[in-house]
């Protein structure tokens, strides 16, 4: 039977004695287990004060009747979701949304791989690249009011787009896109798509440098051609990002209220009216700001259901 | 040096709290009203106009106040029409309304209902003040919430040069010539059109210029002892003349999402003959295009009414905060506003024409379009139904969107004036 000698370990001369956090010492000073939480207490105060009290007080709000407007307003229960939810032009609403937040983002996405693959790939150089990758960037560095004017100016009946088409012979007469109930919400989501693709584009180009050259040369030694390299690697390798851009870009456009509220204020014939733009005339026009907090809370929980999946998503990625 | 990091961690940690405490308590305090230890009370005014006026200018009215007033110190929150509507009605419903604030006849209403804004009657029998030098008041069950400091008439404006072209000698004075002088401006090519008619509904406001304008041009009213009247056969005749004017092909496309500002640069442009505009646009009209040559007029009326025109208008009005603690302070910078002097000043420099009866606009230095308008001003009335209403911005966003679809062929004249009379009744009935 053999034993083995263990020296003790010791602390080397001249180093300061380890803190023991023993349980003994944190009751004697309890204000010590204090001090993490006083680092964070700024934080913690910035998010009741600015997202946890603004949004209990909304949901208050969506419960009583005539509430700001009149000092006693009275608890009504639910009769605010049921006006809201049975309201036409929420309806009306909630359908132009749900059309103009799937188109941009599809678009958005095609659009921004589209052109990231372009500045990604090997068969043009480099100063060609670089300029393009100004070019597309653009209307990222514009804010929103600008490009509701540009696009107001462009698709003017009389503007450059319908005199290009009309030159072209392309139209007749002078399209009144953003005037005609059967083209402005086509119009504005056109609009949306220039403005936020580059976000898209800048995100994926990031992601398709971060492809390892081996998996295309493997690729491509199996025999796979263009085609199947982007369908069997780079789409599966961009699948992370495509998916966390995808849900991200989903609340950020069901929130888009400038460019539609510049560029139709939610007309012609309520035909580009969106969930925020409701929700606005509800409060700001109408002063039913018991209605507008109801439609504030719906739109709350429907984009809650988009941030559950992007938790999700990025659980799984973890 | 355990005990020093430990020592240091908790000093941050406490310096960490007291910071974040002032904080907080930095954003709950701030009473803008507060005098201070001098006795120096600093009034907040909050308006659009120093937005509007030429840099410098409104700050020179102000600063003649506090010369004469030391003991009275005004900051401006200065910032464009629609910042500051939202950030009033925001502040209306908190009841932290700045202590003196521009306001719109369309708002008062709601910030009166609200209790926001101070009865104003009171405040002048304190004070003394002759109110029978006020142009108007705007009231709400007998009380005074807001005074217009200066208003700004909507004629009509032409384009003589199209006019001419055009074959048209005059300047129409009625329906009939106005729907003639349209047609022969929409013929003569170049893609101009007679008139512009901005029906944006986020910004509603030209059902009341551009077309409610039409009815009060001829003597009508939409309302009867305050109560909506649109089914009456006078509104009816103003709607069914824009749709005619519609059906002929004179109006400007793209009216359904046209904006004021569309309808002035498609003026200025040469793209529209005709259109019904405020006279401060005036100025912005001739520094775009200094060789138009165009005049205003008053607006055309229906065939054979020879009554007193009605001219709509808007206006630059103040009222007060009903939670300030410097009310008399507050009024005492009102009367200022209204002086006949200060007036005066005011109303040259905004092109408007002023809020008090015996203030008389240098027009010497203006555009002598200005006098003519001023002239048409004075042979008529100045007409705004909308004032005073409540959730006016409501009521004509309703009925811009029944006008839409009896423009865009999905409904008649009748079916939209029974349905806007239907819901503004649910509002004012």
């Amino acid at each position: 039977m053999t034993s083995a000698h263990v020296e003790p370990v010791t602390a080397p001369q001249g180093a300061p004695p380890a803190e023991r956090a023993t349980p003994g010492r944190a009751r004697a000073n309890p204000a010590r287990r204090l001090i993490p939480y006083a680092y964070l207490s700024p934080t913690i105060v910035l998010v009741v004060v600015l997202m946890i009290v603004p949004i209990v007080m909304v949901v208050g709000y969506s419960f009583r009747d005539n509430v700001i407007v009149q000092e006693n307003p009275v608890f009504v229960g639910f009769a605010n979701y049921a006006k809201v939810l049975t309201d036409l032009d929420f309806l009306a609403a909630l359908k132009n949304t749900a059309v103009f937040i799937s188109v941009s983002t599809v678009a958005h996405l095609v659009l921004g791989l589209a052109f990231a693959m372009m500045l990604n790939t090997q068969l043009l150089s480099g100063v060609t690249k670089a300029i393009f990758r100004i070019v597309y960037i653009l209307p990222w560095l514009f804010t929103i009011a600008v490009i509701a004017v540009i696009w107001r100016l462009l698709l003017d009946p009389a503007g450059v787009v319908n005199y290009v088409l009309q030159t072209l012979g392309l139209v007749q007469e002078g399209v009144n896109w953003l005037g005609d109930p059967g083209t402005a919400l086509w119009a504005v989501t056109f609009a949306n798509i220039w403005s936020g693709y580059p976000f898209f584009m800048i995100s994926l180009l990031a992601a398709l440098q971060g492809i390892s050259a081996d998996l295309y040369e493997a690729a491509a030694v199996d025999g796979a051609g263009p085609l199947r390299r982007f369908l069997n690697v780079t789409l599966p390798q961009l699948r992370p990002v495509i998916v966390s851009m995808a849900v991200l870009d989903l609340i950020w456009t069901s929130q888009q209220f400038a460019l539609i509220w510049m560029m139709t204020g939610g007309g012609p014939l309520n035909t580009t009216e969106m969930l925020s733009t409701y929700t606005y005339k509800q409060a700001f026009s109408e002063y039913e700001f018991a209605s507008a907090s109801a439609a504030a809370v719906i739109v709350l929980l429907l984009t809650m259901v988009l941030a559950f999946f992007y938790v999700r998503q990025q659980q799984r990625e973890r | 040096m355990t005990t020093r990091a430990t020592r240091l961690k908790r000093l941050i940690g406490a310096v960490t709290v007291a910071a974040t405490v002032a904080t907080v308590a930095a954003c709950g305090s701030g009473d803008s009203g507060d005098a201070a230890a001098d006795g120096t009370v600093t009034l907040e005014f909050a308006q659009w106009w120093g937005a509007e006026l030429p840099a410098g200018d409104f700050d020179k009215i102000i600063n003649d106040f506090t010369a004469q007033n030391p003991n009275i110190k005004i900051k401006l929150l200065s910032a464009p029409y629609a910042s500051t509507k939202q950030q009033l009605v925001t502040a209306a419903a908190s009841k932290t309304l700045p202590d003196v604030v521009g306001l719109d006849g369309a708002w008062v209403n709601d910030f009166a209902k609200q209790g926001a804004i101070a009865d104003m009657s009171k405040l002048m029998t304190d004070a003394n003040y002759d109110s029978s030098q006020l142009a108007s008041q705007i009231q709400l069950d007998g009380k005074t919430y807001m005074i217009p400091v200066v208003n700004f008439v909507y004629p009509l404006f032409v384009n003589k040069d199209l006019l001419t072209k055009a074959g048209v000698a005059d300047v129409p004075a009625t329906r009939s010539e106005f729907l003639d002088a349209a047609k022969k401006i929409s013929a003569t090519g170049d893609n101009a059109k007679g008139w512009a008619l901005p029906l944006d509904t986020a910004v509603p406001n030209g059902i009341q210029n551009d077309v409610m304008s039409w009815l009060w041009a001829s003597g009508g009213s939409m309302l009867t002892d305050g109560k909506p009247n649109l089914t009456s056969p006078q509104v009816k005749s103003t709607v069914e003349f824009v749709k005619s004017l519609n059906d002929a092909g004179v109006i400007a496309p793209g009216s359904l999402t046209m904006k004021e500002q569309d309808k002035v640069e498609k003026f200025t442009n040469g793209q529209v003959g005709m259109m019904i505009d405020s006279l401060a646009h005036i100025n912005l009209i001739k520094k775009n295009k200094p060789d138009l040559n165009f005049e205003v007029a008053a607006l055309p009326a229906e065939d054979g009414y020879t009554g007193k025109r009605g001219i709509p208008y808007a206006s630059w009005g103040i009222g007060i905060s009903n939670s300030t603690k410097h009310k008399a302070e507050a009024f005492k910078f009102v009367s200022y506003l209204m002086s006949q002097e200060t007036n005066a000043k005011l109303s040259t420099i905004a092109n408007g024409f002023p809020g008090n009866k015996n203030a008389e606009p240098d027009f010497s230095n203006s555009d002598p379009l200005f006098k003519s308008a001023f002239d048409i001003y004075k042979q008529g009335y100045p007409a705004n139904e909308f004032v005073g209403l409540p959730k006016a911005e409501d009521l004509m966003r309703s009925f811009d969107e029944q006008l839409q679809l009896v423009l865009t062929g999905k409904q008649s004249v009748d079916d939209a004036l029974s349905k806007s009379q239907e819901s503004w009744t649910s509002v004012i009935g």
